[in-house]
């Protein structure tokens, strides 16, 4: 009862705390009008020691007992100031935030700046207050704070609302701001754990060794990976540079292996996420054995190639896809 | 919360020794020695578990060692509340919570515990050797507290920050230390051990009493006197009046009435003056002969001794009127003066015979017995000395015709018992006689070594007429002091010796401090406030204007330190501020600077836009990159760009 009261409390004060429009146009500088600041529970302790130093300071008649309370007293107000004063004015700006699989990590980077000429100190950041990343900003310099966030749904995943806080310099008052910066992170989809094999037309898949590539013209090479066939391994240039990496011979000719990801070649009856994680799926193995694919999903047409542009391109369409594109 | 649930590292662990250490050694001397010393078992062990970081206690055996310093405490003062009882036993738990320090949270425990054994050691003493020791405490406790936050900082760094924080905290503690509205303690009853033993004038005297107490400088009291200081010779501060005489004592009368006014009509000069009496453990407040007031909160006995309601445990001020020239009771009563004659049966037969011879002379002529009396003490050529002979069972026989030397009390006993056995009503009055004027403050410190015994006479038509016997014969101990009474090579407390003049002016000096401390910081209470506020301007000050006041002021200092927290301390570079007044010049013409923009890509972009300026915008550009990113630019560097800049007409 206490707790949903506390919690619905605590929700409409965010709500009245974040009241800007969000996602904010950077940089977020936290003007003093949005760093809040309550005591913590060791400065609600040492408000009620100081209470009762002053009732015994009191009772006792002694001088130096008001003097020592009021002193204690200055200096929970200074430790007030101190606290406010390490976020206040401190600046966020979006950083960048790399793709990921749903159900991984997205690590969004926040570029926090300090004008000032001393430095912040101890401050943490956190999306749950059980995983703050901690932080300390040079006199007049920037660091960058990588928030990790689990990921659920493919799609943009906008950064959600970040709390940053602060307890130094005596850990009596927590100040603390809400910043909903313009950050987003791309989600691909969950690439599916049981797949079928990759869609060959009949008429490339026959007869073709399986070693995934043609094998007419040399046209580059590449990093060896455990696919490859050892006869492609580039032995010369390894022999060039003692230890360097296994090289890969690539060819490309008519007879490259060519595979079209094609929504259709699924079932129709299949669940939308399930086939688009069957084509991440398909994607990351052609692009690892190396085969040139192209992709083709309702409003998408990717022409095949191979290589990092085009998987990025193929699981960006995937991960952006909506149904109603049709 | 989650840097709360920290454990504690180890060196916070050393941070939490130090704090408690410099809380704990300043009350060494008030705790009992075994707690002492299983205290610094545990602190030495803390210090090996954080050395060596060995596993911490288990938890059964910390609460076995409260349980066990608990009772220890308990069967040392059969108490475990009160201001003794109540320190040991903050003592043992601080010392086992360093033993159980397991989160950062912890830290703050330990840090107030820390700061409440600072209060405790108020409870002892206040002076401000204390207050200077106890800031140190309060400092090693605001940085323990610091590392308990943030523990990288080496350890120098983190006093330093405190005694930043504490200095900020300053303006604040003095404007409450004179503002907030001060309530007259105690607010509940105190426990019984409040207070200690101090030396000073008992209720009864006996030979040698006062002697003893020659032999302490400790400070009775100080006097500031609104005007001159009165001649030494009229400095008499009625202390205790002791009527009641058994053979070797006297004693105070015990209970006979009490006047809430004075009762007697005073006449002469007058002599104001306040005076801030020390703590003597008795009812006693003393005033100089005779006073026109009372001293808040005392009533006159019928001896017209003021005494206080409560007994005498704090300092306490109060202002009085003194009528040096007034003969009290005048019309006196019976019971008074009956009193007044009342000797024990048998003993001192040389004495009682001149006495009887006396009173067969002059009758009931009560002056001219006095005077015959004067006139023998006289004649007896007796010694003041600090070092007089043990005397049998009549002693006043052996001290007139015998032994001839004795302390004041000799005198005043010797002259009362032969005024008595003539008939004529006397009585012993113990006190201050004389003082010292501290030339730094103008303050007269009056000390235990200027206690002293005189004594008065009733006479018919006069009232009391004071006689102090010791000034029959030893005139210099009442127009000097002690030092100027007593024969040479006696021993004497340190101060009152009249070599060492440096050492005297060193003493002047010192005691002048703590007079100041003691009137202005410890003496602080409601009415020196009131008389403070008031004399400040502040009207007739109350809680509310106070509390009005405390809020303007606090709120003034709040602000000036909140500019500072705000303050954006952003000294541009000389090349920066050149060079946006260089894109200034250009954004008016349409060639736009942005920001995020390098200095020679802008240049490029300035360039194709502007190419009439083209190679004055590529040097400029030029000469800046220079200044800013390359290392070893020089001041003629800047001098050169600002010139070019100047020159820059696009």
């Amino acid at each position: 009862m206490l707790a949903t009261l506390r919690h619905r409390l605590r929700e409409n004060f965010v709500r009245w705390a974040v009241r800007v429009r969000t996602p904010e146009p950077s940089p977020i500088v936290l003007t003093q009008r949005r760093v809040y600041v309550l005591p913590t529970l060791a400065g609600l302790s040492y408000g009620t020691a100081l209470i009762v130093i002053l009732l015994g300071a009191m009772n006792y008649n002694l001088s130096l007992g008001h003097a020592l309370v009021f002193l204690l007293a200055g200096l929970g107000i200074v430790a007030i100031l101190h606290t406010f004063r390490n976020m206040a004015l401190m600046e966020i700006s979006p950083g960048r935030c790399d793709p990921v699989f749903a159900g991984g990590t997205a690590q969004f980077a926040l570029v926090m700046e300090n004008r000032r000429p001393d430095p912040r100190t101890s401050l943490s950041i956190f999306v749950d207050a059980d995983n703050p990343v901690e932080i300390d900003i040079g006199a007049q310099a920037s660091t960058v704070a990588l928030l990790p966030v689990p990921t659920r749904q493919r799609g943009w995943l906008q950064v959600p609302r970040i709390t940053i806080e602060t307890t130094w310099p005596l850990g009596l008052v927590r100040a603390w701001s809400y910043v909903v910066p313009d950050l987003a992170c791309l989600v691909y989809p969950t690439p599916a754990a049981k797949a079928p094999p990759l869609p060959w037309s009949s008429d490339t898949a026959r007869g073709i060794s399986r070693d995934g590539r043609g094998a007419d013209d040399f046209s580059g090479m590449r990093d060896h990976q455990a696919a490859d066939s050892p006869r492609h391994i580039a032995w010369k240039s390894v022999a060039r540079q003692h230890d360097g990496p296994l090289l890969t011979k690539l060819f490309s000719g008519a007879t490259a292996q060519q595979v079209w990801l094609d929504w259709d070649a699924l079932p129709e009856a299949m669940d939308v996420e399930l086939r688009l994680s069957i084509l991440a799926r398909w994607m990351l193995d052609a692009d690892a054995a190396g085969h040139a694919w192209g992709l083709r999903i309702p409003g998408t047409h990717l022409a095949p190639d191979n290589g990092t542009g085009q998987l990025t391109a193929g699981l960006r369409a995937l991960a952006l896809f909506t149904h109603g594109s049709r | 919360m989650a840097r709360a649930n920290r454990p504690v590292s180890r060196r916070q662990a050393w941070w939490l020794l130090a704090g408690a250490l410099a809380a704990f050694l300043p009350l060494t001397q008030q705790i009992p020695l075994w707690l002492a010393l299983a205290s610094s078992a545990a602190f030495a062990w803390r210090a090996a578990l954080t050395w060596r970081q060995w596993h911490l206690p288990p938890k059964w055996l910390l609460v076995l060692l409260v349980i066990a310093g608990t009772v220890g405490v308990f069967l040392q003062y059969r108490s475990i509340i009160g201001r003794t009882p109540g320190i040991a036993l903050l003592v043992v738990f601080l010392a086992l919570k360093l033993l159980e320090l397991r989160a950062a949270r912890d830290a703050i425990v330990t840090a107030l515990l820390c700061y409440f054994l600072v209060l405790g050691q108020f409870l002892f003493t206040q002076t401000i050797p204390t207050a200077l020791l106890s800031s140190l405490t309060v400092l090693i406790t605001t940085a323990t507290m610091l590392a308990a936050s943030d523990d990288r900082p080496p350890p120098l760094m983190q006093l330093r920050r405190a005694g930043l924080m504490l200095a900020q905290a300053m303006p604040f503690m003095l404007l409450l230390f004179v503002l907030f509205p001060r309530v007259q303690g105690p607010l509940w009853g105190l426990p019984q051990d409040r207070y200690t033993a101090v030396s000073g004038i008992s209720d009864t005297m006996s030979p040698g009493s006062i002697a003893q107490l020659s032999q302490s400088d400790a400070i009775a009291f100080r006097v500031q006197f609104k005007g001159q200081v009165p001649p030494q010779s009229q400095l008499y501060w009625r202390g205790p009046v002791m009527p009641s005489f058994d053979g070797r004592t006297w004693s105070v009368r015990q209970t006979l009435g009490a006047y809430t006014e004075i009762p007697y009509a005073v006449s002469g000069a007058s002599v104001d003056y306040e005076l801030t009496l020390e703590p003597n453990g008795k009812f006693w407040v003393f005033s100089l002969e005779m006073p026109g007031n009372l001293p808040p909160d005392s009533v006159l006995t019928a001896d017209y001794q003021p005494i206080a309601r409560q007994l005498v445990r704090n300092r306490l001020r109060y202002t009085q009127r003194a009528w040096p020239e007034t003969h009290a009771g005048l019309i006196e009563s019976r019971a008074v003066l009956r009193d007044a004659l009342v000797l024990p049966a048998g003993g001192n037969p040389r004495v009682r015979a001149l006495a009887d011879e006396w009173q067969r002379r002059h009758g009931d002529d009560s002056a001219a017995i006095l005077a015959t009396a004067q006139e023998f003490f006289n004649r007896q050529l007796l010694i003041y000395t600090l070092n007089p002979p043990l005397l049998g069972p009549d002693m006043i026989d052996e001290f007139l015709f015998d032994t001839r030397r004795g302390f004041c009390e000799h005198f005043a006993a010797a002259f009362v018992y032969v005024l008595r056995a003539a008939g004529v009503p006397a009585r012993v009055v113990a006190g201050y006689q004389g003082g010292e004027v501290n030339p730094v403050d103008g303050y007269l410190v009056v000390r235990q070594y200027d206690a002293h015994a005189w004594t008065e006479v009733w006479i018919a038509g006069r009232g009391w007429v004071r006689i102090d016997p010791t000034a029959i014969s030893a005139p210099s101990r009442i127009n000097s002091n002690l030092a100027a009474a007593v024969p040479a090579g006696e021993a004497l407390p340190f101060l009152v010796r009249t070599d060492l003049s440096w050492v005297r002016e060193l003493r002047y000096r010192l005691d002048a401090v703590t007079n100041g401390w003691n009137q202005w910081v410890l003496g602080y209470n409601p009415q020196k406030q009131r008389d403070f506020l008031a004399g400040l301007g502040l009207g007739e000050p109350d809680w509310r204007s106070m509390t009005a006041a405390l809020a303007v002021l606090c709120g003034l200092v709040l602000l000036g330190l909140t500019g500072w927290v705000l303050r954006k301390r952003m000294r541009v570079d000389p090349a920066v501020a050149a060079w946006r007044k260089f894109t200034r010049r250009l954004g008016a013409q349409g060639i736009v600077w942005h920001s995020w923009e390098g200095p020679l890509a802008f240049a490029e972009r300035a360039a194709a836009k502007a190419p009439a300026h083209a190679q004055a915008i590529h040097e400029i550009a030029a000469l800046y990159v220079r200044l800013r990113y390359a290392p070893g630019a020089s001041p003629q560097d800047l001098l050169s760009l600002r010139q070019r800049i100047a020159e820059f007409r696009p």
